[in-house]
């Protein structure tokens, strides 16, 4: 017995103690579930950066879960420092719900707090067979589509605000033609995995679906893992996909860790750090890092949720809420 | 028809359709999802298999889960002897609906279970503010994931317990008594060796749903990587980044304990039944 009390006080030690040993600071960085390679990767920039500025080693622990969990985990105690979220919505509410962050979060960091955006493009088959080069092509008959639920994923209904936005830069105020369209697009889809990452392995490992419409970072990484396989068509309208960002002010406060976690996300706005973003295949802001990156992000007409549906509120009200408009497209089948 | 006559399987032809179906499924259902574990975790090779084995997150991660069955075994073997104890033991109102409420963590889905403790001990639940005023962090640390995992895995020792307890009456602790013993005595002398295997058999279960619980764990771990991360929570990471053969090689360590898991029960199964068979004798009441 006491061999066994002894062996737990060990190991608690050593799973409390850990970090204490190897850095000067720690910091909790929460971000949504694909960003994994992303951050180690920016984590490794940014301790050579603190390093230089202010001498001290930083130690950057990394949670990954989907965006609305990991919302939820913080506003009930998980003592992250900063947020890296691919929604808007979800930073929103660490505001509304969780008295977390002030309100005009957004307006405290460049681009509405979103150091790198993305947009919704389609991942089409070698050849481009179906010849798919627009939102227009996706509702033909012939053409069988995979995409996330837009009920369950902030990526499915990026996709849906993008063929929103495309409708309404085609047909204008004729809303029963934006409705037909839409409609249309969504009865020709076979597959709505709950998630992004489902969707992808339903369209490349099942094989299921001529096109896969999910962001434009995931669509380059599967042509880039899978070279010669797939082609990318980036539509000419899409949606403004923005990853915001923002510190907690109440735990940076309880952790002692606000210009640490400050720094962590303006430095992602310097040269160096665009440039990473870019290579994992994230638009940036920064005009020397676009240049260099221009022929892989093809110029597009980027309509935000502000210009497509007056903001993100009206947007889940109208749109996403039970018996909203996807509701109602979805039942005329 | 010769059903009135023949007994269901009397005919050959019933008999071998029958276990081939149940071997044909066995196969299907269990053995090949197993194999194929192995095979994809060893698809890269050994030393990639130990790689990724060695890497430092999986590592903690293999810590973490040791260190929550740690905790949670002897909680759970304490708890569940005085449970089954006293339910067997001794006659109270209330004693019914105390068996059946044992059977909660049954009923409810772990995930349930996860954001009651959240509910509960959360910044925002019942209890919250008085362990933040404290600066006690429950939930999103290790003391969370082991609370929830203690409930997940309450019954199981319990369950094994009371109905053998049961069967086996209170004569022999009622003889201790009329002897003068003292109740750890009797506990120790008498109950204890008659429960002894059923013991080992829900403790072995309640390791092996320790080790393995994911549902509960994911609500309130937080999913911090060398900080909270279990190791069913660690293969799903693996697997959504892209890193199958190291999801798989996480997976094949879990799989490789409940494959000892199996071993163990099916050893103390056979003690079990050899010692219940000499009972008689033995005991000699």
């Amino acid at each position: 017995m006491k061999t066994f009390l002894k062996g737990i006080a060990l190991g608690a030690a050593l799973l409390s103690a850990q970090p204490a040993l190897s850095a000067d600071r720690e910091l909790l960085n929460t971000s949504y579930d694909i960003a994994r390679e992303l951050f180690a990767a920016y984590n490794v920039e940014f301790q050579k950066h603190w390093q230089e500025k202010t001498g001290e080693t930083v130690e950057i622990k990394q949670s990954h879960a989907g965006s609305s969990k990991q919302a939820q985990a913080i506003i009930q105690g998980l003592k992250a420092d900063v947020a890296t979220f691919n929604q808007v919505t979800d930073i929103d509410i660490l505001h509304t719900r969780g008295r977390l962050i002030p309100e005009n979060w957004a307006e405290r960091l460049p681009n509405n707090s979103s150091p790198y955006y993305s947009t919704m493009a389609f991942l089409v088959r070698k050849g481009n067979p179906k010849n798919i080069q627009n939102w227009d092509d996706l509702i033909r008959e012939d053409v069988s589509l995979v995409m996330p639920n837009p009920k369950t994923s902030g990526n499915g209904r990026y996709t849906y605000l993008a063929a929103l936005g495309f409708a309404q830069d085609q047909f204008g105020d004729d809303q029963d033609k934006i409705d037909d369209f839409l409609a249309s697009l969504l009865g020709q889809v076979r597959v709505f995995d709950s998630g992004g990452r489902g969707a992808t392995t339903t369209f490349v490992e099942r094989g299921i679906g001529d096109a896969l419409l999910t962001f434009e970072s995931e669509v380059l990484n599967i042509a880039d893992r899978l070279e010669g396989e797939y082609e990318v068509v980036t539509p000419k309208v899409s949606f403004l996909a923005e990853f915001p960002v923002t510190w907690i002010d109440d735990y940076t406060k309880q952790n002692g860790t606000e210009e640490l976690a400050k720094e962590y996300l303006s430095h992602l706005y310097s040269e160096e750090s665009q440039r990473l973003l870019a290579s994992f295949n994230y638009r940036v802001q920064n005009e020397t890092v676009l240049k260099e990156n221009a022929d892989r992000f093809r110029d597009l007409k980027l309509k935000s949720i502000d210009e497509i549906a007056g903001g993100w509120e009206n947007a889940m009200k109208a749109h996403f809420a039970s018996g909203g408009k996807l509701d109602q497209l979805q039942r005329r089948r | 028809m010769s059903l009135h006559r023949n007994r269901v399987g009397d005919q050959p032809w019933v008999r071998r359709t029958l276990i081939g179906l149940a071997m044909v499924l066995t196969v299907i259902f269990l053995v090949i999802p197993v194999v194929v574990i192995f095979t994809q975790a060893l698809s890269a090779g050994w030393s990639t298999l130990a790689g990724n084995i060695l890497d430092e997150y999986t590592l903690h991660a293999i810590g973490l889960t040791l260190f929550v069955a740690l905790l949670t075994v002897p909680l759970n073997l304490i708890f569940g002897t005085a449970l089954a104890w006293s339910v067997t033991r001794f006659k109270f109102p209330g004693r019914k609906l105390l068996i059946t409420l044992i059977d909660i963590p049954f009923a409810v889905s772990p995930v349930v279970a996860g954001l009651l403790y959240l509910l509960l001990y959360g910044r925002n639940g019942w209890l919250g503010g008085w362990l933040s005023t404290h600066d006690i962090q429950l939930m999103f640390a290790w003391p969370g994931i082991v609370m929830v995992t203690v409930f997940v895995t309450c019954p199981f020792v319990a369950r094994e317990l009371i109905p053998l307890m049961q069967q086996q009456g209170s004569e022999e602790e009622e003889a201790g008594v009329v002897l003068g013993a003292s109740g750890w005595r009797i506990f120790r002398k008498i109950t204890l060796p008659n429960i002894k295997w059923a013991l080992i058999y829900g403790v072995i279960l309640t390791n092996a749903r320790a080790v393995g619980e994911f549902g509960a764990v994911s609500v309130v771990s937080g999913n911090v990587r060398g900080q909270t991360n279990t190791l069913p929570l660690h293969v799903e990471l693996l697997y959504q980044d892209y890193n199958i053969v190291g999801a798989f090689a996480s997976a094949s360590l879990l799989a490789a304990i409940a494959i000892l898991t199996l071993v163990a029960k099916a050893f103390v199964e056979w003690k079990q039944a050899k010692s219940e068979h000499s009972a008689p004798e033995t005991r000699g009441v």
